[in-house]
């Protein structure tokens, strides 16, 4: 392998990578608060995809395209949080409840899609600003990925900053850990929870914007994503924020340099990563696991 | 005297099991006043029926004249009922100053900021860039209690603050329990320690099994050495 593949496969592989974060770490972070394993959250993604394609078709920009993507995902999820999720919390039967529920979310999404935007594959294309590449001596890399390099990385600061610096990211870290006692001090916390979810799903909403140009727009794209992203959060280890960013980067790496190595085998690099993280750390790469207090 | 909280004849369950049994009792304003009973007596279910963590089927909760029931956890916070559990629950992974903050959720202000908190409790100033978990048992229920002040509730329910602390631990608490009471703050506490009870509280009822057995100002407690071997003996 010659430098520039290299460097060229590095960069495809962290677009994917980032991608692959925006939705995993909505899922995570939905998990790691609310205790809500959220099945459909891929079909935000594509939910995403859809607004993009309906906003870029009236408004000819992608950038309302990916502002309504981000907007629309976001009430969506923000809503079936407040008509349904919320219902079913707290009870006995919840676990296998929320199987069904968001399952059935996901069944659903795809056939409205269908149904509103017929079942044949839509495109859209780069924004013109970004449609070229970019030379660097060798090795040229699209600049549209490197936007989303970019970008994603904007918002893992602006996750951080929220997460460990402002008050509603102390009360999301502590409704993670015990939302009853948050609530007992005073925190609105069903507020908090469709607050994440709103957030949550509008990540993935972008998420599915952003990637439409480099895949298609079609019925059951969440499926896909869903399964990705799945093994990005075992990996990283259910409800963790950073250790989603961290898988999310290895997954994107191992696909973008597996293709290359055994092209045959590549889609089932991410599942042997996953199991190999498994065998040796059972919950995840950053499960804490330290016996922490001295009483 | 003004009553801050009136639990009138209320009956609590857990999904079918029906644990308080007509309890009432009222809490007037700025006095100590200790619910006393066994392990398993329902004083735990009895404080988290008062802030509708455990919202009870019958009877009402009157806070300062207006009834409560059927408000969430978080409105009795903001109106000034807080509750210091008996199992803690600090925020282990956040540091203890972030702990404190959070206290601050309900909005209201009085005489506890950070600044009074760590005059009082030096321990949590020394600790407060670290995170609360790596604080020994007794510290963190120093902190528990001053994350719901930092609230400056109006009534402070603390539930079984004594338990597993040891007799140093204990004597540090009464202070701060006197000098709460002090700045005019109503405290309705828990406690299986009568010793306790009877060297900070004004009055004291006897919980058993779900009912409210026995009522008293300290004075006649003191004396009743009957009715502790009868409620409260192990
Ligand atoms: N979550 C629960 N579900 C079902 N039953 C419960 C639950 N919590 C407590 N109980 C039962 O309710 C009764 C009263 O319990 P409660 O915790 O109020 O007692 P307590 O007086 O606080 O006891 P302790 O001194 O041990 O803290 C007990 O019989 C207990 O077994
Ligand atoms: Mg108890």
């Amino acid at each position: 392998m010659t430098f520039e593949i290299f460097i060229s496969q590095f960069f495809g592989g962290l677009s994917v990578a980032m991608l692959l974060f925006l939705v995993a770490s909505g899922l995570t972070l939905i998990f790691g608060v609310a205790k809500v394993f959220n099945f459909a959250h891929g079909s935000f993604y594509m939910l995403g995809a859809y607004f993009s394609y309906q906003a870029i078709s009236m408004f000819e920009n992608f950038w309302i395209g990916a502002v309504a993507a981000a907007l629309g995902a976001g009430l969506v999820g923000m809503l079936l949080e407040i008509c349904f999720i919320r219902r079913i919390a707290g009870r006995e039967e919840e676990g296998a409840f929320q199987i069904l529920l968001t399952y059935a979310f996901i069944l659903i999404l795809d056939d409205a899609v269908k149904y509103i935007w017929g079942p044949a594959y839509k495109t859209i294309s780069k924004p013109d600003s970004l449609a070229g590449s970019l030379d660097f001596g060798q090795v040229t890399i699209p600049t549209f990925n490197l936007f989303i390099i970019v970008l994603g990385l904007v918002i893992v600061v602006a996750a951080w900053y929220v997460l460990s610096r402002t008050k509603t990211g102390k009360i999301i870290q502590a409704a993670s850990t015990d939302t009853q006692m948050v609530g007992m001090l005073g925190v609105n916390v069903s507020l908090v929870m469709s607050l994440v979810f709103g957030v949550a799903t509008a990540m993935g909403g972008l998420a599915g914007a952003m990637a439409a140009p480099l895949r298609t727009v079609a019925p059951g794209s969440g499926v896909e994503v869903i399964i990705d992203s799945l093994i990005v959060v075992v990996i990283g280890g259910l409800g963790n924020f950073w250790g989603a960013l961290f898988a999310a980067l290895l997954i994107g790496e191992v696909n973008a340099f597996g293709i290359l190595w055994m092209p045959q085998w590549a889609s089932l690099l991410s599942f042997a990563v996953m199991i190999v993280v498994l065998i040796f750390k059972p919950k995840g790469l950053f499960s804490r696991e330290k016996g922490r207090k001295k009483i | 005297m003004h009553e801050t909280l009136l639990v009138q004849n209320i009956h609590s369950y857990y999904g079918k099991s029906h644990i308080l049994f007509d309890v009432n009792f009222s809490v007037k304003k700025g006095e100590t006043f200790c619910l006393m009973g066994r392990n398993g007596a329902g004083k735990t279910t009895t404080f988290k029926s008062i802030v509708m963590l455990v919202p009870p089927k019958e009877g009402k909760v009157i806070f300062n004249g207006k009834e409560i029931n059927g408000l969430k956890p978080y409105h009795a916070a903001r109106l000034g009922i807080g509750l210091v559990p008996e199992d803690r629950r600090i925020f282990g992974d956040l540091t203890v100053k972030d702990n404190l903050l959070l206290g601050t959720s309900s909005g209201r202000h009085g005489y506890w900021n950070l600044e009074q908190i760590y005059e009082y409790f030096p321990i949590l100033l020394d600790y407060q860039d670290k995170p609360a978990g790596t604080m020994s048992g007794g510290e963190q229920q120093m902190l528990t209690i001053a994350r719901t002040l930092m609230g400056n509730p109006e009534i402070l329910l603390l539930d079984e603050p004594t338990e597993g602390l040891s007799p140093v631990m204990v004597k540090v608490l009464k202070d701060l329990v006197l000098k709460i009471k002090e700045l005019g703050t109503t405290i309705l506490l828990s406690e299986q320690n009568i010793k306790f009870c009877m060297a900070v509280a004004d009055r004291v009822v006897i919980i058993d099994k779900g009912h409210i057995v026995y009522q008293a100002d300290v004075a006649s407690f003191r004396q009743d050495d009957d009715v502790k071997k009868k409620y409260l003996a192990v």
